[in-house]
């Protein structure tokens, strides 16, 4: 590629094209990649086997007999009634209430921690004034928010969704923050000499530069989330809108020890789902970047 | 090849307004008693068209001066006149963006030109063929070598289309092949598009084998402690009997510099 424009063979400037394209390609070399289909399987098996190790615990305790199988249900019948209760479309539709309000929720969170971000980020009074607040306000553990907000909006799906925000979009501001904070300066003389100035600066330079401390944060934000309004949907019991936390405070209420696990089986699962999902689009973020060498 | 030399002296010569004029420039870091003297009293001139290398063992302020020139932090006295000329820098790092492909890197000064997409894209491909890179367009920095990284970073300064480049180190972190290979290549888009270059480096070699000027700079505080003039034909070879002889000459005078703090 580099030889074609060069005026003619055995010219020097030829010589230096062809020493460079040479050299280019020993450094580069070719790089392994393993397959799709191993890659997973790489990823699959330790998962099945932790999977494998919790059920042998789980049945052990059971057997132990510490507690009567009627109070502490074994992984056997736990995984059939979660089986039953997969058949049955009242239960779906729990699981549909409880993902909409976690949807709703962290998308207002989203929003939320990114005005707040980029304003405390970009004027420095707000930053001496809200930076500590902020991090302060994310180890506040949400359950907290819960008798302030009842008594604000009462046994509502607001007080739910108004403690959901309030967990995770200090994260999400902190992820903003952070990410701006740690620019490499380099980069940020780079662009300056190159002629970028105030907000072509912030939407070309410092922006992109914090999209992984963005998302780090936006991780974190869904997992305050996912557990305030599991705390939300076990304190706020809301009538004729059947939900995963109520569920589980109805489980309880019945003593019906199986479907209890059941459904915390399915709240770990929906947590763990989302949370690969983020961790799919860090890894895609750090392919791209060439980041993946860091990662311990 | 030896045509742009004649016609630089010439330039030289007419007494051509510099591109590049530091009066009396002075930096202090700090204030009153702890302040810190990181250049003094500096006069310096590029003039159009000329490659200047700038030389110093550590702390004589060698890239304080070229952030001073490149508007990266302002002078405390003195007076420094680049007479509305385009700057653009390389640094001893490449400095590309990790989120953009090769391509968009050198887009990066056409965009904030404000030029068209299609037009960026063309013109840095034409850059990118410049450093020899044309089909590396699309990969990532991080997919590079080393030496392949600070070419984009040369392509991207190119695009600025300014007339002086400041390079502050750009081929410290390199072996010393790939940096032969780049000195070359340097040397050639220099000589064709008329550049004028302000060269840091301690790399004594380095500097005469690039520069038409070698400038000496003593340390704490950075101060111009002598100046040669490389007439060696162009284009030169680092291992030539001609740069060796001067290198030895320039590297006796700095080990001079650097016995005074021994003391």
């Amino acid at each position: 590629m580099a030889v074609d424009q060069a005026p003619a063979a055995g010219q020097p400037s030829d010589i230096h094209a062809r020493q460079l394209a040479g050299l280019d390609a020993l450094e580069l070399g070719g790089g392994t990649s393993s397959g799709l289909a191993s890659r997973l399987w790489g990823r699959t098996w330790p998962m099945l086997l932790a999977i494998a190790i919790v059920l042998a615990i789980w049945q052990g305790v059971v057997w132990s007999g510490r507690w009567p199988e009627y109070v502490f249900a074994g992984p056997a019948e736990t995984l059939g009634t979660l089986g039953e209760r997969l058949t049955d479309p009242e239960y779906w539709q729990a699981i549909a209430v409880t993902m909409r309000r976690a949807v709703t929720g962290f998308a207002i969170a989203v929003v939320v921690g990114l005005a707040v971000g980029a304003v405390v980020s970009r004027i420095k009074v707000l930053r001496a004034a809200f930076g500590s607040l902020i991090t302060g306000l994310q180890t506040m553990p949400s359950i907290a928010w819960f008798p302030l907000a009842i008594l604000l909006f009462g046994l509502t799906e607001s007080a739910i969704t108004f403690v959901v925000i309030l967990g995770a979009a200090p994260s999400i501001a902190n992820g903003l923050i952070t990410g701006v904070d740690y620019t490499p300066p380099i980069l940020l003389r780079a662009s300056h000499v190159l002629g970028f100035r105030r907000l072509q600066l912030y939407r070309h330079v410092i922006l992109p530069a914090s999209l992984p401390s963005f998302l780090a944060g936006l991780k974190q934000g869904w997992a305050f989330a996912w557990r305030s309004l599991m705390a939300g949907e076990l304190v706020v019991i809301i009538a004729h809108q059947s939900s995963l936390g109520e569920r589980l405070y109805y489980d309880r209420e019945l003593a019906d020890s199986a479907g209890l696990l059941a459904t915390m089986i399915i709240i770990l699962v929906i947590g763990v789902g989302i949370d690969l999902l983020f961790e799919t689009g860090d890894n895609a973020l750090r392919r791209r970047w060439g980041l993946q060498q860091v990662r311990n | 090849m030896t045509a742009p030399l004649t016609e630089r002296a010439a330039r030289r010569a007419e007494g051509d307004e510099p591109a590049v004029r530091l009066d009396g420039v002075s930096k202090i870091y700090g204030q009153g008693k702890n302040g810190l003297l990181a250049l003094d009293n500096i006069s310096l001139s590029v003039a159009p068209g000329e490659f200047v290398s700038l030389l110093g063992a550590s702390g004589c302020g060698k890239s304080t001066l070229l952030s001073l020139v490149a508007g990266l932090d302002s002078p405390t006295a003195g007076t420094l006149s680049v007479g509305g000329r385009k700057i653009a820098m390389m640094f001893q790092e490449p400095a590309l963006f990790p989120w953009l492909t090769v391509s968009a890197n050198v887009e990066m000064a056409l965009r904030v030109q404000g030029v068209a997409k299609r037009e960026r894209r063309q013109r840095a491909a034409e850059f990118l063929d410049i450093v020899h890179l044309g089909g590396f367009g699309a990969k990532r920095p991080h997919e590079l070598s080393g030496g392949m990284r600070q070419r984009v970073s040369l392509a991207r300064a190119l695009a600025q289309e300014a007339d002086v480049l400041l390079m502050d180190e750009p081929f410290g972190a390199l072996d010393a092949m790939t940096r032969d290979l780049l000195h070359d290549e340097l040397e050639r888009i220099w000589q064709k598009r008329g550049l004028s270059v302000l060269f840091v480096t301690h790399n004594v070699r380095e500097a005469v084998r690039l520069g038409d000027r070698v400038v000496l700079l003593s340390s704490r505080p950075g101060k111009v402690a002598e100046e040669f003039d490389v007439d060696i034909e162009r284009p030169r070879v680092t291992d030539s009997p001609e740069v060796a002889e001067l290198a030895s000459a320039v590297t006796a005078r700095l080990r001079q510099e650097v016995l005074r703090h021994g003391s």
